[in-house]
């Protein structure tokens, strides 16, 4: 019943089934009291950081306009990477996972929401509100350990090819949000399994193209022909807008999950999970980045990923008010509360990909392994 | 084959496609999402009207002056607008009925709200609404207006702000013709919302008003009625007050075969208390069935043979979300209810929420 893992160490060796129920009752009490209590000043944050956004994006795209101007570039570019980042990240991120549902306003909902980007909202959903949160860090069932593309832990088997994979992540952080829509569709396992032609797929394909389409041509032409004089200069400005953001937004992401000190799981780990285990996997498998509120909001607060993963529809603005007690639960029971500085948390998951591109060094030996002490937690 | 659309005259087309790239340039937004941020009234908007005023009239009733957007339709005298305000950051629907005279088309209306005790958006409106808030709107609607031309005898019976759509109708001037007798109910003259008003009316000649106070009468009871007014069967009458009185006052008319004579409005019924269980309806798909307190709702349907969305099915992912057309639904999480009026649309976590009392789902 419980998270079984076959790492040398198991972090959860010393903790009974009964512990693990407290963990889940202590969590939901949390989550509980923070719902009670949502009103008037978390729909005034995100309709005023909604307000700040659009009006960041409208005044930076103006500029742009004269962006022939070398000073207008670069102050251009620098506010439509920013409303870019913010509408990704606290807004687009935390709306299209039903944080704001509450307020029963039909523009601020999960249902309605459609955001910058090219995987359209609906599917991005589902392959991370429905697979990602709900199978976080299984190896096998959650795709964002590696997107598919990349070996992230010492069980999964080495191929020759993922000596590239450290070039791999630096385009995938250059062109992120290509890459999402591109997983969100599945795109390499539908095509490999010759699925291209089911109606279904087909369907799916459509759409992202039709959002592609969109997202290109207001950036990459219309904005463009509007600024006149300045076609190509805007169209760079929009480029590096686009690259900034996708950077930034890969860079935090692979903090939340990556880091060294994260632990995976195995497929059969979670048959019959109860809540206080889904709890549990959600707080071993997460990683924050300290850091300060500007960071936070920046990051979509996804720096307090193992808050957001504990409580994926809490409005990301209390993510900060809840890590004292979730802090306190972590150490009540010796669990560790893997988080760090921005640079060195990227630096730490940049290492593990670069490390895990090569053979294991002391390849784990399967019949070994099988031998070592069956770590599921005690009392299971 | 291909059908060829009739083309449209220039303008609108010149129009439509200004907007289709006006589109295309704010993509994934509409350009409204960014005119909402600076001109919330305009035309073309979603309805919404902006509070300009909140006067008192009486210890726990005020009246809210809004200007409504430039696509307000107006109002009959007699009608309710139905208003979207948002109390604690969830937005929340009632109706209220337009107390001003129907105006030229851009003038403020008002509505007049009296505080239920413990009533969440009254309360709010009463006693917490800032000018400059901005509220969501429908168009005027009901039924309870007066005819293109008004008849000679009329009798007006109402209580407690039962007085709000016939107030409109009479600030309106339609019935300055007619013989008219108010009879109003409220607890004390001071609980008399717009008493002064309707004092002057009374003394200037234009209705002839019994003001009943019931701490001290009592309840309006329908012999008081025919003693106030021996001739109430042969008057066209409207009456808005509580359920108990609208009740009466239909039966005692119908009795007397004069039921086409009356015209009421029933305050919205909005009570609903929640328990454990109860029957669910798939409005769409045509199902009903019943349910205990403790069985999801996304199960429920399911096991009903009900086609129905779902994802994660632990209340993560709201891949389960259906409109709560009317009802009441508890979390099973935390035990909160959440109820519903038709036109509150509210949506809810299907895997995550159980029937407590009827409820019916749109779908
Ligand atoms: S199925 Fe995921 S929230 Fe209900």
């Amino acid at each position: 019943m419980t998270v079984i893992q076959r790492k040398p160490v198991n972090p959860i060796a010393h903790l009974t089934a009964e512990d693990i129920a407290v963990i889940g009752k202590e969590l939901d009490a949390i989550r509980d009291r923070v719902m009670a209590d949502l009103g008037e000043r978390d729909a005034r944050y995100i309709r005023r950081l909604i307000r700040t956004q659009r009006s960041l994006e409208l005044g930076s795209r103006a500029v742009l306009l004269f962006s022939l101007f070398p000073p207008a570039w670069i102050v251009g570019t620098a506010g439509l990477s920013v409303a870019k980042i913010l509408e990704n990240m606290e807004i687009g991120h935390n709306v299209l996972h039903g944080q704001w549902d509450w307020m029963r306003d039909p523009k601020i909902h999960s249902t309605t929401w459609e955001w910058d980007h090219v995987s359209p909202a609906d599917q991005w959903k589902h392959s991370h509100n429905e697979l990602h949160h709900r199978y976080t860090n299984v190896v096998g069932k959650d795709n964002d350990l590696g997107y598919g593309i990349m070996r992230v832990d010492e069980d999964q088997p080495w191929h020759p090819l993922h000596l590239g994979q450290p070039l791999w992540n630096l385009l995938n952080a250059c062109f992120f949000e290509y890459g999402i829509a591109a997983y969100d569709l599945e795109l390499g396992r539908n095509l490999k399994e010759g699925r291209h032609r089911d109606p279904e797929f087909r369907a799916r394909a459509r759409a992202v193209g039709r959002k592609i389409r969109r997202q290109v041509l207001k950036d990459y032409v219309l904005h463009p022909l509007l600024s006149g004089p300045s076609f190509l200069s805007t169209l760079a400005a929009t480029f590096a807008a686009n690259l900034v953001r996708n950077l930034w937004s890969h860079s935090v992401i692979m903090c939340g999950h990556f880091p060294e000190g994260v632990e995976t799981f195995e497929k059969t780990s979670i048959e019959g999970e109860s809540r206080g285990e889904w709890y549990l996997r959600q707080m071993l498998g997460s990683a924050n980045i300290s850091g300060s509120r500007l960071l936070h909001i920046m990051s979509g607060n996804l720096s307090h990923q193992i808050e957001h993963h504990l409580f994926p529809d809490l409005p990301s603005n209390r993510y900060r008010e809840v890590v004292p007690e979730v802090r306190a639960l972590f150490d009540r029971y010796g669990l560790t509360y893997t988080t760090g500085s921005l640079p060195r948390q990227v630096f730490s998951a940049w290492k593990k990909v670069i490390r895990l591109s090569l053979p294991n060094r002391r390849p784990r030996d399967r019949a070994g392994d099988r031998a070592a002490p069956a770590l599921t937690a005690s009392g299971a | 084959m291909t059908t060829t659309v009739p083309r449209s005259p220039a303008p609108a087309s010149l129009r439509r496609r200004f907007l289709r790239l006006a589109a295309a340039v704010t993509t994934p937004l509409v350009p409204d999402d960014y005119l909402d941020l600076v001109a919330p009234l305009r035309a073309g908007a979603d309805l919404r009207g902006r509070i300009v005023e909140v006067r008192p009239e009486t210890r726990d009733a005020a009246t809210v002056v809004i200007q409504p957007g430039r696509d307000w339709r107006g109002h009959r005298p007699g009608q309710y607008v139905r208003l979207g305000v948002d109390v604690d950051g969830v937005r929340q629907w009632r109706a209220y009925s337009v107390t001003s005279a129907p105006g030229r088309h851009h003038d403020p209306i008002t509505i007049t709200v009296k505080a239920i005790p413990g009533g969440l958006v009254s309360n709010h409106l009463v006693r917490h609404v800032r000018p400059g808030t901005i509220v969501q709107l429908d168009q005027a609607q009901g039924e309870f207006v007066l005819p293109a031309t008004p008849p000679a005898r009329v009798l007006l019976v109402t209580a407690g702000s039962g007085i709000t759509p016939v107030m409109g109708m009479l600030r309106s001037g339609v019935l300055a013709g007619s013989d008219v007798t108010l009879v109003h109910s409220a607890p004390t003259a001071a609980d008399v919302i717009f008493g002064a008003e309707l004092r002057n009316l009374a003394a200037a000649g234009t209705v002839r008003l019994v003001e009943r106070h019931t701490r001290e009468d009592g309840q309006l009871s329908l012999a008081d009625l025919a003693a106030l007014v021996p001739d109430h069967r042969d008057r066209e009458t409207w009456a808005c007050g509580p359920v108990g009185l609208i009740d009466a006052l239909t039966a005692h008319w119908a009795a007397a075969e004069r039921a086409g004579r009356l015209h009421i409005e029933r305050f919205r019924p909005t009570v609903i208390s929640p328990g454990a269980g109860g029957t669910v309806t798939f409005g769409r798909s045509g199902v009903t069935v019943t349910a205990d307190g403790s069985t999801p709702l996304l199960e429920v349907g399911e096991t009903a043979g009900v086609l129905m969305p779902s994802g994660c099915r632990m209340g993560i992912c709201y891949g389960c979300v259906l409109p709560l057309r009317q009802g009441a639904v508890r979390d099973l999480r935390n035990g909160a209810f959440t109820t519903a009026v038709p036109g509150d649309g509210v949506l809810v976590q299907t895997c995550v929420s159980a029937a407590a009392g009827p409820c019916d789902l749109d779908h």
